[in-house]
């Protein structure tokens, strides 16, 4: 067999990992000895976004690449020999073709809209190998940034139009202006690496799969405020980010990129990397600090902000781990390439995480202003089993519900904001007519509640409340006097609480209540729940002129409600029936009624 | 203090030596906590692993006895790397030469032999003391109660006149007294040799203008009799009958057997106290005296402020404040005193005392005031010494070491050592009596090193018998990291085990304070 | 500079907060976590207050003044808004005002009364905690813990103890030590400055517990006995007892206390406590030692035998054989009155206190 030039490239992000990622790998491995290719590199990439076709197997040769989705191992084999071996693709089990460039699968409509800037790398690189982030131009930037002044990268940084990517969407290059001229000779330039949001994974997708886009992000933002330390805070349940943080840094600074004098200039930056125990309020930046600090996690009021007093009460930069990656391309490329991108307010790009009822999942990465209609129905491929599209949840558990009606909003910082959702770290979550939208905010709250850190009265005294009063409309004992409360407290609640949490928190509900009241009420006037999930609020019964005695509904009732004789209608017992739900699932006959 | 406990909190370097400063003035220690969070150096030099020494960023151990020797280690290496205040010592003081001269051979190396403390750590606290802007001093117990502690004192001012750290805000030599109101009883003139306002009893002027504004014919001209020298003169015969406000001697006075056989001897003892204690179980008339929240009257703190306390009960049963009680037994003694109350008797004090010259109930309000606060509309003084010295030049004084009256031998290898705890105060005669402290600190310890302890098989808890030449006490053992491997201490709160019974009665040849902090001691493992 | 304060001009200093400002011009703004020595910390919200062009409104303790800003301290929505706030708070506090001691000095008390809230108008969970009584001075009830953190300040900020913190999250959080062991068992020193600080009955001195409450007791301004910081304190006292001290203000202390200063003046009513003069024995052999050598008797018996005494020694030895320890615990007026009667009424020097014990 003739010895053909190629790699074998799978995705190795957690998400790929938990797809069966590693027992793909070891059978790529074995199947290479088998077909005594032993010496074709198998080489473990970041996430390249389309996580709901993991694992993914990317077969190089001769410098072209093509990806196979949803690779199981004993498929492995096959595609090596007949791909790599025999330069001849499996077609059956393809993706595509795989380009190295902003959109990489040019013919795909997931990715279609797409161009790939802070995920630039994620998928083309080996995360674990600093020269292939240099191969591709990295470190370049932070060469160029060197040789100006500082004044001119927080320019630069202005001029491109980049705002904070964690959530609140401050403008960078201000929040570096007022670091920069905040004085004092130590400094700190922190990377919020608490990604928290449920549903979100961007950040993570970023740290697993161009770690040095971060660090040389970091290190030119501390030249541009002067910086000379900093930390990346990371989330301990983000273990494989924490590795390969742990690996780049140790790299960048046995290369000259961290540590004293970088690159020979009199710029020196030391970095650390501290781990997060799991708090969401940790991502609030006071909190992050006071963590940092080996103090408990708790948001503590601005002004001082941390330009002028932050950790250890030194003049302090945050950034989140999507806006860090930005910046090196800004800097290359320069801020009129980046500002190009987006709206007049929201430029550039944007990292969302689709999840929920939508045909095609993953992390995309799109310009701002696009329409939650692109996003949601050429990239994700609209709702599965062509289900009504009910609502948009942007934001997490600090966005908003938008209804269908707003499909054609442009997705931008005001946008967003105007309709009472933020564009948060990016989640993206999208719901059909099976999703009950009081269960919905509930759920949300909930996570508030249990998040909350408990120092300010409103957030937590107000999320348990209102969690409370949720459960009481799900349950069906709520009252529109109920209402009217959650309303008023959701509304101080909001205007009251110390920090983004708290402030944030009541949005799920707010917006639900702006956009989906009727439902609100049906629970609580009708006693119904529309969507038929709140179990409280449905029941079920078998409609005898179409039951046809199958019993397949009795045989899958976990609880023996069901009863009948073969052939005959069956009747459920209202007394034993837990409404799980599985009758109505089974029914190939529609016999079944939830109402 | 010649500074006010505010600046504290102000000062770039505070040196505290011989003071357990959150123990026994917690709120005092409130500020040093606050200029230690401000960045200020702490340096404490103490035998004990005490909180501050904890806190500090030079903690300077020496051995119990030999704190000059570590200042003038200081104070040397201030000199030979030109650390000191020229221009201070030139205008503001005087006997610099022979201060300089006493300082011959005084090296940080010379200095740790003699205290064990690291050589480098001395300087390094030298450099940190000398270079702040704002140093203080604050001292207590453990400077002064040594057969050596007038030259502990003279030898703080030699380091503050050096350096010139005295006489600006943030600056000074500050003892933190012990007792509420011990300043005040010294301003008073509750002393053997000097009369109200610190003239000494030898000074003709101030006896005459005191003898005619007290309507007698002549005050006595010759110092009398310290404390700590009663019982001594007692067992002389010279001293016969013995009036005790408030005084628990029996267990606050070193070698207390002593004591207690010298208040056998007096043909008439009179106690006046709120309890009766061991002191008053000898005496012949007890009258019982209210405490001070049964009266009012004026306390002076350590910082020289002058504030009001004011009744806050009647008092119990038949008791009287101490005030009524002198008042009625001078004039059963033939001299009948007319002051109707503290404000009258204030009013006298304000007529009488120079420093006090200004002070007068309606002005203390709820700041007080500071003495010396000579006329009726002087503000007060925070600070001393600001443009002169008291006695106008600064005298530095020439201190030559002397080790401790008693030092460990083979006999007596450990060195003993006294203080106070948190919880508790003095004899124990108020705090033992107040059932949340009593209850949360009941009983008498003393500690010692854990390798020293479990070398001797010792463990927490275990019972001790600690016997010095004077006498014997035995008491749990608690086993304290950092603890000296030679030092021995107790608290001396406690009856049941009074470290008084072990303390060496040698005073100091000028302040006739006893040398209460270091004597020689064994221990051994006692039997439960 | 300038601002506008509920319609009207006030001048005000650059660096002051929105409270401090409004505190000088006389317009209160409630609070609750706010302490005059903590740095503020904008927990309880109650304080919260409306700036023209903020987004949402403002914490009146932590939001610094700005030259023109208008604010308004009780609009519409403010007073709303603040109403939720001590509606959320009083819904998870025990309505047991009937029997608390912080009754009639409690800030949460007083608040509700003035906003017009009669009870919690949200029912459901309500915060269950054990009292906790482990300590011999103070009770711990965190069911009426509104967590506005002034225990933890205090512990962290001004004592440098931290034995406090808040442990768990959200509607779970409490104040507590290290795995909730006993006070008894942690860093902390029981200078109780907490305990003056709570604004609300869940920290209380035991000595007050059962035994009186605020508008009972009449508040006395003292000095305390102990150390010579002298450290100015309140006593308060109901029917001739001390009921607990607190620090008071002044110079010396700033409101400080320790352990001692707060919570050892039960000697003053301890039963040892003498109550009458007493005399010894016409009968007791020399030297003898011990209460059951002592008569009462009456003060003009007393004092005459004391001066007797005193006066035989002075008349038949010479005045020198006579002296007198004043004592450090006495007043200024009482050390000089001592002093005199030796020098003046016996005519010796043989006098001193324990000035160097």
């Amino acid at each position: 067999m003739a010895e053909r030039r190629g790699r074998i490239l799978i995705g190795a992000g957690t998400c790929g990992l938990a797809a069966g990622a590693g027992a793909v790998w070891a059978a790529a491995e074995r199947a290479l000895t088998d077909l005594g290719l032993p010496d074709t590199p198998v080489i473990g990439v970041g996430c390249i976004g389309y996580c709901q076709e993991e694992p993914l197997l990317d077969v190089e040769l001769d410098g072209q690449r093509f990806t196979y989705r949803r690779v199981k191992p004993d498929q492995v084999k096959r595609i090596i020999e007949k791909h790599l071996a025999g330069g001849q693709p499996v077609t059956e089990l393809l993706l595509g073709e795989c380009v190295d460039a902003p959109n990489p699968y040019p013919t795909l409509p997931f990715y279609a809209p797409q161009n790939r800037v802070a995920t630039r790398n994620c998928g083309f690189i080996d995360p674990t190998s600093l020269s292939d982030y240099e191969a591709r131009g990295g470190y370049m930037a932070l060469r160029n940034a060197l040789a100006k002044p500082p004044h001119d990268i927080v320019e630069a940084v202005k001029a491109s139009g980049l705002r904070g990517r964690g959530g609140a969407g401050f403008p960078t290059g201000r929040k570096w202006e007022l670091a920069a001229k905040s004085p004092g000779p130590h400094k700190f330039l922190i990377c919020n690496a608490d990604e928290g949001d449920p549903g979100a994974f961007m950040d993570r997708s970023i740290l697993e799969g161009d770690p040095h886009a971060v660090i040389e992000g970091m290190v030119i933002g501390a030249y541009a405020i002067g910086a000379d330390e900093g930390y990346i805070y990371c989330r301990a349940e983000y273990p494989l980010a924490l590795e390969r943080l742990r690996d780049a840094i140790e790299q960048a600074r046995q290369k000259g990129y961290l540590g004293n004098n970088i690159l020979g200039t009199a710029h020196s930056f030391h970095l650390h990397l501290k781990e997060g125990a799991g708090a969401f309020v940790c991502g609030e930046e006071t909190a992050l600090m006071a963590s940092i600090e080996g103090r408990r996690g708790m948001p503590r009021p601005r002004p001082p902000y941390p330009a002028q007093a932050g950790l250890f009460a030194l003049p302090s930069n945050i950034n989140n781990v999507e806006t860090l990656a930005a910046i090196a391309p800004i800097i290359r490329n320069g801020a009129d390439w980046y500002a190009a991108m987006g709206t007049a307010g929201s430029k550039g790009t944007k990292v969302f995480a689709l999840t929920g009822q939508v045909n095609r999942t993953g992390l995309a990465e799109v310009p701002m202003g696009i329409s939650i209609r692109e996003i949601v129905y050429d990239i994700g491929g609209g709702i599965p089993n062509d289900r009504e599209l009910k609502a948009v949840q942007i934001g997490g558990p600090s966005g908003g519900c938008l209804p269908a009606s707003l499909l054609d909003l442009p997705v931008d910082y005001e946008s967003l904001q105007r309709e009472g959702a933020i564009m948060g770290s990016g989640g993206m979550v999208v719901v059909d007519e099976t999703t009950c939208m009081v269960d919905f905010a509930r759920f949300f709250m909930a996570f508030c509640a249990r998040e909350s850190c408990g120092k300010c009265t409103p957030c937590r005294e107000g999320t348990t409340r209102m969690l409370e009063i949720l459960t009481r409309i799900c349950d069906g004992n709520g009252t529109m006097a109920d209402l009217d409360r959650l309303e008023r407290l959701a509304g101080n609640v909001k205007i009251t609480s110390l920090c983004g949490l708290g402030q944030s928190a009541p949005n799920p509900v707010l917006s639900s209540l702006k956009h989906f009241r009727h439902e609100f009420e049906a629970h609580i006037r009708d006693r119904r729940c529309p969507a038929g999930v709140c179990k409280n609020l449905i029941s079920y019964r078998i409609e005898a002129d179409k039951c046809t005695g199958c019993v397949l509904c009795a045989r899958n009732c976990p609880v023996e409600a069901i009863t009948g004789e073969k052939r005959k209608a069956h009747v459920i017992d209202p007394e034993i029936c837990i409404k799980c739900g599985a009758c109505f699932d089974v029914c190939k006959f529609d016999a079944v009624i939830r109402g | 203090m010649t500074n006010s406990l505010d600046e504290i909190a102000d000062a770039n370097t505070i040196l505290i030596i011989g003071s357990n400063t959150t123990e026994s003035h917690p709120v005092a220690s409130l500020r040093v906590k606050e200029a230690v969070r401000r960045g200020a150096n702490l340096i404490v030099i103490d035998p004990r692993p005490i909180e501050v020494a904890e806190a500090a960023t030079h903690w300077l151990q020496p051995l119990p006895g030999t704190n000059v020797a570590v200042l003038q280690g200081m104070m040397n290496h201030i000199l030979t790397t030109d650390l000191w205040n020229m221009e201070f010592v030139d205008s503001r003081t005087e006997g610099f030469a022979e201060f300089v001269a006493s300082l011959d051979g005084r090296t940080p190396e010379w200095a740790a032999s003699v205290s064990g403390v690291d050589a480098g750590l001395i300087r390094a606290a030298a450099e940190a003391y000398a270079t702040a802007e704002r140093s203080t001093i604050l001292y207590a117990m453990g400077v002064t109660q040594h057969s050596t502690g007038t030259d502990g004192v003279l030898t703080l001012a030699n380091l503050a006149m050096l350096t010139g750290q005295i006489g600006r805000p943030g600056t000074g030599v500050n003892p933190l007294r012990g007792q509420n109101n011990v300043q005040g009883s010294s301003d008073m003139g509750a002393l053997y040799d000097t009369l109200p306002g610190y003239r000494k009893v030898n000074d003709a002027a101030a006896r005459t203008a005191l003898a005619q504004a007290w309507g007698v014919a002549d005050l006595p001209a010759q110092p009398g009799a310290a404390a700590s020298e009663l019982p001594d003169r007692i067992m002389a015969g010279e001293i016969r009958a013995l009036y005790l406000m408030g005084e628990n001697i029996a267990l606050t006075d070193p070698d207390a057997n002593h004591t207690r056989k010298a208040l056998t001897r007096l043909e008439f003892l009179v106690v006046q106290d709120l309890f009766l204690t061991e002191t008053a179980a000898f005496a012949d008339v007890i009258l019982p005296a209210c405490s001070w929240a049964e009266k009012e009257g004026t306390f002076t703190n350590t910082e020289r402020r002058v504030q009001r306390f004011y009744q806050a009960l009647e008092p119990l049963g038949e008791s009287r404040p101490d005030w009524q009680i002198i008042v009625e037994l001078s004039a059963r003694l033939g001299y009948p005193m007319p002051c109707a109350s503290p404000q009258a008797i204030m009013a006298e004090i304000a007529a009488t005392v120079p420093q006090y010259g200004g002070i007068a109930y309606e002005r203390l309000g709820e700041a007080g005031l500071q003495w010396p606060c000579p006329t009726p509309d002087h503000p007060g003084t925070p600070i001393l010494h600001r443009e002169k010295f008291a006695r106008g030049l600064g005298r530095f004084s020439a201190v030559t070491f002397r080790p401790s009256a008693e030092l460990p031998d083979a006999e007596f290898p450990f060195v003993f050592t006294t203080g106070r705890s948190l919880y508790h105060y003095h004899s124990g005669s108020m705090t033992r009596r107040a059932r949340p402290l009593a209850e949360h600190r009941p009983d008498a310890y003393a500690e010692m090193d854990p390798a020293t302890g479990s070398a001797m098989g010792l463990q927490d808890g275990d019972l001790i018998r600690v016997t010095s030449r004077r006498g014997e006490v035995t008491v749990p053992v608690r086993l304290v990291p950092g603890t000296g491997s030679k030092v021995i201490f107790m608290p001396f709160h406690f009856r049941e085990a009074s470290a008084n019974l072990l303390t060496n009665t040698v005073l100091d040849p000028v302040a006739r304070i006893p040398e209460l902090k270091v004597c020689a001691v064994r221990v051994e493992v006692a039997q439960a | 500079m300038e601002i506008l304060l509920n319609g009207t001009r006030v001048a005000v200093q650059p660096g002051q907060t929105i409270m401090q400002a409004a505190d000088s011009a006389g317009v209160h703004v409630p609070r609750l976590c706010n302490y005059p020595q903590l740095k503020p910390s904008g927990a309880c919200r109650l304080c919260v207050v409306q700036v023209k062009g903020a987004r949402g409104l403002v914490a009146a303790c932590t939001t610094p003044v700005a030259e023109g800003m208008e604010i308004e301290t009780d609009s519409p929505t403010v007073a709303d808004a603040r109403r939720d706030v001590l509606d959320l708070l009083v819904s998870n506090h025990p309505l047991d005002c009937f029997h608390c001691e912080a009754c009639g000095d409690c800030a949460l008390q007083d608040y509700a009364y003035q906003y017009g809230i009669k009870e919690g108008s949200y029912d459901g969970a309500r915060r269950q905690v054990e009292v906790d009584d482990r300590n011999p001075f103070f009770r711990i009830d965190y069911e009426k813990c509104v967590l506005c953190g002034i225990c933890v300040r205090m512990c962290d900020e001004v004592m440098g103890y931290g034995a406090i913190d808040f442990a768990g999250r959200g509607f779970t959080t409490l104040v507590s030590t290290p795995y909730g062991v006993s006070l008894d068992d942690s860093a902390c020193v029981f200078c109780g400055n907490c305990v003056q600080g709570c604004p609300v009955g869940a920290l209380v001195p035991k000595s007050q517990v059962g035994a009186a409450r605020a508008w009972e007791m009449k508040k006395v301004r003292s000095v305390c006995p102990y150390c010579g910081v002298g450290c100015a304190i309140d006593v308060h006292v109901k029917g001739n007892r001390i009921i607990k001290i607190e620090g008071a203000e002044s110079p010396a202390n700033h409101t400080m206390t320790c352990v001692k200063g707060r919570f050892g003046w039960e000697f003053v009513h301890h039963e040892d406590r003498l109550l009458k003069p007493l005399v010894r024995r016409a009968d007791a052999p020399r030297g003898a030692v011990g209460r059951e050598w002592f008569e009462e008797a009456t003060w003009d018996e007393a004092l005459a035998a004391a001066a007797a005494g005193i006066a035989r020694v002075r008349d038949g030895v010479g005045p020198d054989a006579v002296a007198g320890l004043s004592s450090a615990k006495a007043s200024n007026e009482e050390n000089y009155l001592f002093q005199k009667l030796l020098r003046a009424a016996v005519g010796t020097n043989n006098v001193d206190h324990c000035a160097r014990l």
